[in-house]
């Protein structure tokens, strides 16, 4: 026998406490592998794809609201803009709304794929056919992946915002390319069809568009351009907000409101409410057993191995939870990628850095919850654990 | 014969509040090797007081306290931990066993100890069944106490306090939650270790027929010896 098949002992004399205990801090484990999980994707993925000298002219309400196509063409001729194009959510999904929506933008074909040619790599001819195609589509290799989409199919893509004169929601799209990313990792979960296309069949929001991309000759221009492109259309029906590429992807996926806060907050709720719940339970653990810790001391044991076993216990039963609710969640994580859901965050996999964090978390929520039991075991007289007076 | 536990002028005094309560003053107490002696006295006497400085478990206000000529009334806590389970082997009442622990690994807890710790894990079985067979438990080694009776309990209690083999047993009124007959059964066994592999035995009683099975009873009160008896 050794302290450690003591302290297994022990941890689970009461099964029915310590198993309450351990879902009680797997639920709070899970909630931060999850929660950290998704803010680190997001982080990553307004990161990724992004170049310093594009600017996103978007309406100044919010970039759901539209703009004027018109607007384009002015924006080209401001000083220090070098290329100009155009992107309009679309909303789209395949055959069922709930459970097959993807990100998917009408665009202008040629200028998109010139401006955003680092993130979309499509095969030679393809960036041709789409330019001539009416209703040409690129997909991303992850979607026509999953979907088992194949160059010259025709596919129907419903808007869960546009209805077509007819009443229907979708729209006949040919698939005419597939791209890649810049990075073998790189989220191609999107599809991206021609603008005119869209424009022609909506009942609704004809020539309006949802956001601008601007290239500026010079990251050091950027500053001077956006004040000048917002200066341009302020005190008119659609003003302009126009940001770094990187500042609105992140804002395009913070549409929830501050994760980091909403998630900061609510870890640190569910940390405090674990260290609570385990600490005055480990407490009353020790206390029951205020006789036994009296006896080992009396056959010999040191209160410092005593201490250590009680927080060998604590640390234990923290990192039983904790370990359960991190490989729970990077389970959760790595299916939820698959979702439609994840098809907007990109790559959910939980970073090694959030699994090491949890970790450190564990090892810290175990320390700090045992830290009371164990010092009042290590002062314990054993006099007064045994009622010998 | 030598003096093998010595007790000299050993004064102890609680407090409790602002009183301050003498349990023993200038206490001398003399037990030779393989000795196996009674305490008796009445509530109070300071039997329990004499155990738990005898046992290291408390320490002495002033005064000595020799076992086998080692000073242990200088230790310190963790001095006298290693002491404790190097020399001595100790019975409860109450038996005070382990309930998570099977009866073999709750005799197994001394040989977690000390430099027993470094026995191979087949020599702490062996010395484990040893203890057992002494006490005629080897058929229990893998019941918890909850399922053994309170005899049975003592038993597990018993090769526990021998497992180490340690110089000294100190008994705390070993059959006083028992019947009778397995009262008797149990002061048997301490009776054989005490004859058989020469353990000297110290046991606090209230029960005179206790008593009769040690070779001699000292009788405490007030914190004095009164009277000694063969």
């Amino acid at each position: 026998m050794t302290d450690f098949d003591l302290v297994w002992k022990n941890l689970f004399r009461r099964p029915l406490r310590t198993g309450l205990l351990i879902v009680s801090i797997f639920i709070a484990f899970l909630i931060f592998g999850l929660l950290v999980s998704v803010n680190v994707a997001l982080e990553r993925s307004s990161n990724s794809g992004t170049a310093s000298n594009r600017l996103v002219v978007a309406n100044k309400i919010n970039f759901t609201q539209p703009m004027p196509i018109a607007y384009v063409n002015q924006v080209a001729t401001i000083k220090g803009v070098t290329a100009v194009t155009h992107f309009s959510w679309f909303g789209a999904y395949y055959q069922d709304q709930t459970k097959s929506r993807f990100v998917g933008f009408a665009v202008d074909p040629a200028t998109y794929t010139a401006i955003y040619s680092d993130q979309i790599k499509l095969g030679p001819g393809q960036r041709e056919a789409f330019i001539k195609t009416r209703d040409g589509v690129i997909v991303g290799k992850a979607l026509a992946e999953k979907y088992g989409w194949r160059l010259g199919q025709v596919i129907p893509i419903s808007s869960n915002i546009y209805i077509k004169p007819d009443g229907g929601r979708a729209l006949d799209m040919r698939v005419v390319g597939i791209f890649s990313g810049a990075k073998p990792d790189d989220p191609t979960t999107a599809l991206y069809f021609n603008y005119e296309y869209l424009n022609e069949s909506r009942t609704f929001g004809r020539d309006q568009i949802g956001t601008i991309g601007v290239v500026t000759a010079s990251p050091d221009l950027n500053d001077a351009v956006a004040k000048a492109i917002d200066a341009r259309f302020a005190n008119s029906p659609y003003e302009t907000a126009t940001v770094d590429e990187k500042t609105f992807q992140r804002a395009f996926l913070k549409q929830a409101g501050d994760l980091n806060f909403i998630i900061t907050m609510v870890v640190a709720a569910a940390f405090a409410a674990i260290l609570m719940i385990v600490g005055t339970t480990l407490v009353s653990a020790v206390r029951e057993r205020t006789k036994e810790i009296g006896v080992m001391k009396t056959l010999g044991f040191p209160g410092p191995r005593v201490l250590r076993m009680v927080l060998g216990e604590s640390i234990l039963l923290s990192g039983l939870g904790g370990g359960l609710g991190l490989g729970v969640a990077a389970l959760m994580l790595k299916g939820l990628s698959k979702s439609a859901m994840g098809a907007s965050f990109g790559d959910l996999s939980m970073d090694l850095s959030v699994a090491l964090v949890g970790i450190v978390l564990a090892l810290l929520l175990g320390l700090v919850t045992g830290l009371i039991p164990a010092l009042s075991a290590l002062r314990m007289n054993i006099i007064d654990a045994l009622g010998r007076r | 014969m030598s003096d093998f536990i010595k007790l000299t002028n050993v004064t102890k005094t609680y407090t409790r509040g602002k009183e301050s309560i003498s349990i023993f003053d200038k206490l001398t107490l003399s037990i030779p090797k393989g000795d196996f002696v009674a305490i008796m006295g009445p509530s109070g006497s300071g039997k329990t007081t004499l155990l738990n400085l005898l046992g290291g478990t408390d320490r002495c206000d002033s005064g000595e306290i020799v076992f086998d000529g080692e000073h242990i009334e200088g230790y310190s806590e963790g001095q006298l931990a290693a002491w404790r389970a190097r020399n001595v082997g100790f019975i409860f009442q109450f038996y005070n066993l382990m309930p998570v622990l099977t009866a073999a690994q709750n005799v197994e807890l001394p040989l977690m100890l000390t430099s027993l710790t470094s026995l191979p894990s087949q020599k702490r079985k062996d010395n484990v069944a040893t203890a057992l067979k002494i006490v005629d438990l080897s058929d229990r080694a893998g019941h918890k106490p909850k399922e053994l009776s309170g005899g049975q309990q003592q038993r597990v209690a018993i090769a526990r306090a021998i497992v180490s083999d340690p110089k000294f047993l100190l008994c705390d009124e070993p059959t006083g939650d028992l019947d009778r007959a397995t009262a008797n059964d149990i002061l048997k066994t301490l009776q054989q270790l005490n004859r058989e592999l020469g353990k000297t035995i110290i046991m606090v009683t209230h029960d005179p027929e206790a008593a009769r099975f040690a070779t001699r009873t000292l009788h405490l009160d007030k914190g004095q010896f009164v009277e000694v008896t063969s």
